[in-house]
């Protein structure tokens, strides 16, 4: 790990900074739709070293928070249900459903449990040959190539109590919606590193040349991120439009073969509703059919009421990035980490949290 | 009897996190019910005035999974957990007790290795374990052992340290690097490999407080920043002193090991948590002769100057490496890895 320190420079970053507001000569809008992008920026304080006339918006990088409320009102009901275990990646638990949250009904007695991997949900079916046990698969392509290894596990070993509640999705497609939408004017993509790890820049292709849009796929320290931007800003001015990769010591064009091999094995790419984007055409993964037997959502047949949003909560506006958490008026008084009203606000990686935890500049 | 005022009627994991949750219990429904002077101070230890004799006495309760772990085990970290935390009272820590809390089918084994353990901790640190008790409970009732300290300590008379003495103008140390204990524990319970070992610093920090002591009798303030890690104890001492505190990214020590896991699990190493370094705030014109001498114990080398006490606003704040500066807030929630 010792190549991060020269991501840290404070050195190289002041040169950095120093090129790019040399550069911006013109008013610029980039868009990072990688929650571990927003957490960056937002930690380092990008932002603010930034000119004016360049503005970062965040988008809709969190997989936590683009999970609909039905789903998580589907998991919380298939947790009632006798002898089950619910597994869930992280700070999924806190977040709120229409009625409930899994911390909550933790609480109430529902055996619900934080795993790190999908592979420990695996032992846990093992071990607990008497229970169903139910990963709840929220990511990326980060995670759902974990998830699509432990189905193919559970058959080559038989298990029989392992089940996926598949709400995984695919970032591209929701990209070109943003960008068909032309709500948010968006004159370059900050890609996601770890998902473009999975998926190549290839998979970026159509976005310069049916949009005319720059990608670059940035890292994760500060200079890779400001290297990102000063790569866009470039160009953006040169008229020529196309991906790069400013993250070449984890990102190949073509991705990671194997990975998404075993993916396209076990999922297969459906229409599935985000929340604030509504339903983006060919985002979802679901299980093919020759897995069904892993498929929660046909294992458990649990009605649900009416999904509820509350009532106010900007998280739809700020995961499109027509609207800043600051403009909500439940922003840092009724919604904080603490009791947080909507998930842009429990997500580690929400952009609402990032703005919570580390936005607030404090300037003499 | 009054209306207690918490956000939920049910306890939640985040109860016990160290962060605000845990605050607002101890603030709206232990303290209140409890109150009195010693209690009021809210440091980790009270200090208790007996004869003429200045007494220190903690107690803490230790839940861990797994119980044996890179760098120590349960039995260690009981003895170190209370040590330290008479220790950050300046306190020269003399007695433990002992309560053990074992589900029935326990490994005897795995026992012996505890105890055997907890007496070497005691040894290195200078504490007898002079009073114990057992509870065996029934299978499935709780998770293999719980281990209960408590302890005691003399702190000389001269000695005044506590959470609400910090002064502007005086500086903030830290005695090493940040964040190995959550990581190594977290990396061996669920099985996570990183490219070097990452080894929990849990130790017992009470020489190395007689060593700064030895240099510097006036220290203000001294917190072992456990749970809620670096950020929770410095909003801590900010807020029982009322005052700002300023660090500097650049100087907080972390190992490059511990960054790049916190970057994969989506962990600020500020809120991880540590049982072996300790923050200390001093008066500007000691700093120097602190550091120096706590170079010399085998438990301050890593230690670092990395920020100041400031009058406004009465924050935590952090500038960062790109020069921006902004409010490091307490933990809240559970710490919990990110998905992506």
């Amino acid at each position: 790990m010792k190549y991060l320190d020269e991501y840290r420079d404070p050195n190289l970053a002041k040169k950095l900074i120093a090129t790019i507001i040399a550069e911006a000569d013109r008013e610029i809008r980039l868009m990072e739709v990688c929650g571990t992008h927003t957490v960056a920026i937002f930690r380092s304080g990008i932002k603010s070293v930034l000119p004016p006339n360049i503005s970062l918006i965040s988008g809709p990088g969190c997989p936590v928070c683009v999970t609909p409320n039905s789903d998580i009102d589907t998991v919380i009901a298939i947790a009632k249900v006798e002898n089950v275990i619910i597994t869930t990646f992280g700070d999924m638990i806190r977040v709120p459903g229409s009625y409930s949250s899994l911390e909550k009904e933790r609480a109430n007695g529902a055996d619900i449990r934080v795993v790190y991997s999908s592979l420990d949900a695996l032992d846990i079916a093992r071990k607990n040959p008497d229970k169903k046990v139910i990963l709840l698969g929220i990511g990326f392509e980060t995670t759902s190539p974990t998830i699509a290894s432990a189905i193919l596990s559970a058959q080559k070993e038989n298990i029989a109590n392992f089940f996926v509640l598949s709400s995984h999705k695919v970032i591209p497609p929701a990209m070109r919606l943003l960008l068909e939408s032309e709500e948010v004017k968006i004159d370059g993509f900050i890609c996601p590193g770890h998902v473009s790890v999975i998926i190549g820049s290839n998979a970026y292709g159509f976005i310069p040349k049916e949009y005319g849009v720059p990608c670059v796929i940035a890292g994760f320290e500060p200079l890779d991120i400001l290297q990102g931007i000063l790569m866009l800003i470039r160009q953006i001015k040169s008229g020529d439009p196309k991906v790069e990769i400013a993250y070449k010591r984890a990102v190949r064009p073509e991705g990671n073969i194997n990975a998404l091999k075993i993916l396209d094995e076990v999922f297969e790419i459906c229409d599935v509703r985000w929340r604030g984007l509504g339903v983006v055409p060919l985002s979802g993964m679901s299980i093919r059919e020759k897995y069904r037997r892993y498929d929660a959502k046909y294992a458990f047949n649990v009605e649900i009421e009416p999904e509820k949003e509350h009532e106010g909560c900007l998280c739809g506006e700020v995961l499109r990035g027509v609207q800043i958490p600051s403009e909500c008026p439940f922003f840092a008084n009724l919604c904080t980490p603490d009791t947080p009203i909507g998930p842009c606000m429990v997500s580690s990686e929400g952009t609402c949290s990032a703005y919570y935890k580390y936005g607030i500049i404090w300037k003499k | 009897m009054e209306k207690i005022m918490i956000k939920n009627d049910k306890i939640l994991l985040s109860h016990g996190s160290g962060g605000k949750a845990s605050h607002e219990l101890i603030s709206n429904l232990f303290l209140p019910v409890f109150s009195n002077p010693a209690l009021d101070q809210l440091n980790d230890q009270a200090v208790l005035n007996l004869n003429g004799l200045k007494l220190a006495y903690t107690t803490d309760s230790y839940i861990i999974d797994p119980i044996f772990f890179p760098g120590g085990d349960i039995g260690k970290l009981a003895v170190c957990g209370t040590v330290n935390d008479l220790a950050m009272s300046g306190a020269r820590p003399l007695y433990l007790s002992v309560g053990f809390m074992i589900e029935e089918g326990f490994s005897i084994d795995d026992l012996q290795r505890i105890v055997y353990s907890m007496q070497k901790t005691a040894d290195e640190a200078g504490v007898k374990i002079v009073t114990g008790d057992t509870k065996i409970v029934n299978k499935g009732h709780l998770d293999k052992i719980f281990i209960n300290t408590s302890g005691i300590g003399l702190i000389d008379n001269d000695i005044n340290i506590s959470g609400n003495n910090a002064r502007i103008g005086d500086k903030v140390i830290i005695s090493g690097s940040i964040g190995n204990h959550g990581i190594a524990v977290l990396s061996k319970r669920e099985g996570l490999e990183f490219d070097s070992p990452i080894v929990s610093d849990c130790a017992p920090l009470n020489s190395l407080v007689e060593d700064m002591l030895s240099v510097c009798p006036d220290i203000r303030c001294l917190r072992d920043p456990t749970r809620g890690g670096v950020a929770t104890t410095l909003n801590e001492l900010s807020m029982q002193s009322k005052v700002g505190i300023m660090i500097d990214e650049v100087n907080i020590p972390i190992k490059d090991s511990v960054r790049g896991a916190c970057e994969m699990l989506g962990y600020d190493p500020l809120y991880v948590a540590n049982e072996g370094i300790l923050v200390a705030i001093v008066p500007t014109d000691s700093v120097e002769a602190i550091l120096a001498k706590m170079k010399e114990n085998k438990y301050g080398q890593d230690a670092q100057f990395i920020g100041e006490v400031i009058a406004e606003p009465k924050k935590v704040l952090l500038r960062t490496l790109l020069g921006t500066t902004r409010i490091v807030d307490m933990l809240s929630g559970e710490l919990l890895p990110r998905i992506c």
